[in-house]
């Protein structure tokens, strides 16, 4: 075993560990066979596995996840690719009305246990239609497990727990996170779904963080030690099911909540996660919540654009200190 | 034809027809909420196919999917009870006219979003394949439904993957209160966009449950046997308007005439006389039809409602609805 591992590589790693284990577990999208994929985030699959386990789509996301969705109906577990997170928008029947509600509508006698894998989020300057993250659009469909991944061994973990389970879980890749390294995880390395981590200790101010959005948590919250305030760093690692007992956990130790998402602020999962601390943990806090988050305008192209509208370390540390002052 | 097959399927479609009738006249009296999209006219299609279909087979039906159900294995009582939203409905309440399912008898849903199903139903017959269990899909559609995305995606990945599902149009020539013709750029909207995608593109009169029967079971064979998927027409037409409230006013009178002299039951009852079946025999069919029916709508009547707290189960496998851990 390398003792370091890419998140891009984690990923290929995450999907042919689950099909090793499970003859049912196959693979479709654009370009993932023999190409490996466009962020080769599928890299070694089809050389492994070949072409029956291994599909190769045309550019149809409505067949892509449709039949996905079949397959996963008949016995099979489907991994299905959306090259783009913004591309979901054309498969959004299937997101928002087919995959969620045929358990419910049929009273529990259909499981639909197949992974939307897509690469999600900005930072790289590809622009509006590619650089959106979208896990926000996922949220507001009941039905759908949402997992965002941050590290390379949460990557794998979590795609063990994703395809295992019997529910239709999305799964977003941040691109910003493609390259990051980490150590690799040993076999059956399993990362229940609704776990949230805590990945930094403090006791001044709670940050709560989701994918590209940890690491850049965690180096403002480096900053901050530098002038005597401890940040604690919570990764949600999941938005469905979303683990408020961690997040409750450490507001009771930092009485201060600062959450740091990349999708717009209008919509964002922040705003539920707000919502539950002012409904049950009102009395945890000191201050004010504060909400760093993407403004509501279409992702720009050049990188002082985008860092306007994105959040940023420098953003961060200003939303702390401002509410440490409070 | 064997009399006997020939009479069961009469007697398949005469259920269906009276259940139709039964789910209209419960609207009428207030038991059926909602909206119903009622298949009469169409019944040959169902039982034709599901007679020339394995018992596993997987069948995905629109939310005028009634006729599948009832065709693939649900009972009028199960069906009628999902009408009347009560807890013996064949999904226990939460799925309604437009969402009949019955996944142990293969009969995989309707759903209400047209053309969302035919990726599915490609996706069900690729799953077959890759379990080589030589089961086959079929996806029952609308004329309307060919001019939606999904319908030119599932074609095309279907045929690339030489997949075994058929594609079946009830071209009933109306979507809603639009002719197809009136909106689309070939005159047979299923058939004549085969070519396309390079798979067969058939005709049939879907109101010949023989004729029906024949179709499905030729391609059937053929897509099991790993030559990809096809497309079939099946000419017929609804008796009723679309849905509930559409009284079908924009309907000519002499068309609607026309097809009504080629009803699906007179067709097959016809050919049940000619192939020497004595008439009683076929009024005992109706007879037990039109009993089975009304002892179904007794049942449904009867049977409680659902249990408010069911509205919160069933989201996940594990059978709950929670969002948070
Ligand atoms: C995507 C979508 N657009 C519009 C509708 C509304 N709608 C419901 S049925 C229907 C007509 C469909 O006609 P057709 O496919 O010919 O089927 P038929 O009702 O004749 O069986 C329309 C437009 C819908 N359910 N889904």
């Amino acid at each position: 075993m390398a003792d370091v591992i890419t998140y891009r590589e984690a990923v290929a790693e995450g999907i042919a560990r689950e099909m090793r284990r499970d003859p049912a577990v196959v693979c479709l999208g654009e370009d993932i066979g023999a190409a490996g994929g466009v962020f080769k985030t599928t890299a070694g699959l089809f050389k492994e596995f070949g072409p029956e386990r291994v599909w190769d789509t045309p550019i149809s996301e409505q067949a892509i996840v449709g039949a996905a969705m079949g397959a996963a109906m008949t016995g099979m577990r489907p991994v299905a690719e959306i090259m783009f997170s913004d591309f979901l928008a054309c498969c959004w029947d299937y997101l928002a009305n087919e995959i969620p509600k045929v358990r419910y509508m049929t009273g529990g006698q259909v499981t639909v246990p197949l992974v939307v894998r897509t690469a999600n989020g900005g930072g790289l300057g590809f622009g509006a239609q590619h650089s959106q993250a979208t896990e926000n659009w996922a949220l507001t469909v009941p039905g759908l497990k949402i997992a965002a991944p941050a590290t390379p061994a949460d990557v794998i973990g979590m795609m063990a727990a994703a395809i295992r389970s019997d529910d239709p879980v999305v799964f977003f890749e941040h691109k910003g996170l493609l390259a990051s390294k980490g150590a690799p995880v040993p076999p059956d390395h399993v990362v229940e779904l609704g776990r949230a981590a805590v990945v930094r200790e403090g006791a001044d101010v709670t940050l709560v963080a989701l994918a590209a959005m940890v690491p850049l948590a965690l180096r403002a919250a480096a900053l901050l030690a530098a002038e005597g305030i401890e940040a604690e760093v919570v990764d949600l690692r999941c938005l469905v099911p979303l683990d408020m007992s961690t997040v409750l956990a450490s507001l009771a130790r930092t009485s201060r909540l600062v959450t740091v998402e990349e999708n717009p602020y209008q919509g964002g999962w922040g705003a539920t996660l707000v919502s539950v601390v002012a409904d049950e943990g009102f009395g945890l806090l000191d201050a004010p919540v504060r909400r760093v988050a993407g403004e509501c305008v279409p992702l720009p192209f050049a990188d002082v654009l985008e860092e306007r509208v994105i959040p940023t370390v420098d953003k961060v540390v200003a939303a702390v200190r401002d509410l440490t002052a409070y | 034809m064997d009399t006997g097959e020939l009479l069961a399927m009469y007697e398949r479609m005469a259920l269906i027809r009276r259940t139709e009738k039964a789910a209209h006249d419960l609207f009428l009296q207030g038991l059926v909420k909602g909206t119903t999209h009622l298949a009469a006219g169409h019944e040959a299609i169902a039982v034709g196919a599901s007679a020339a279909l394995r018992a596993d087979d997987y069948v995905f039906a629109t939310y005028r999917g009634h006729h599948h159900a009832l065709a693939r294995g649900a009972t009028p009582e199960e069906c009628l009870a999902e009408l009347m939203s009560r807890a013996t409905g064949l999904c226990g309440a939460k799925g309604g006219s437009m969402h009949l399912t019955k996944a142990a008898t293969g009969m995989l849903g309707s759903y209400a979003i047209v053309g969302a199903h035919l990726p599915m139903a490609a996706g069900a017959a690729w799953s077959a394949r890759l379990r080589g269990t030589g089961q086959i899909a079929v996806a029952f559609f609308g004329d309307g439904a060919t001019n939606i995305g999904a319908f030119h995606e599932a074609l095309n990945l279907a045929a690339v993957w030489k997949l075994p599902v058929l594609f079946v149009c009830e071209n009933n020539l109306y979507m809603e209160y639009t002719r197809i013709a009136d909106v689309t750029a070939v005159a047979r909207p299923a058939a004549d966009r085969a070519p396309a995608y390079g798979i067969p593109g058939e005709s049939v009169d879907g109101n010949d449950v023989v004729a029906v029967r024949e179709s499905v079971a030729r391609l059937a064979e053929r897509a099991r046997a790993g030559d990809g998927p096809a497309l079939l027409e099946a000419a017929t037409y609804r008796h009723f308007g679309h849905s509930r409230s559409d009284p079908a006013a924009y309907r000519p009178a002499e068309e609607v005439e026309r097809w009504l002299k080629h009803d699906p039951l007179d067709l097959a009852r016809g050919r049940l006389t000619e192939l020497g079946v004595p008439e009683e025999t076929v009024t005992a069919a109706d007879e037990r039809a039109q009993e089975t029916v009304r002892q179904a709508v007794d049942a449904a009547r009867n049977a409680p409602p659902p249990d408010p707290r069911d509205a919160l189960t069933d989201v996940w496998a594990d059978g709950g609805a929670a969002w948070r851990t």
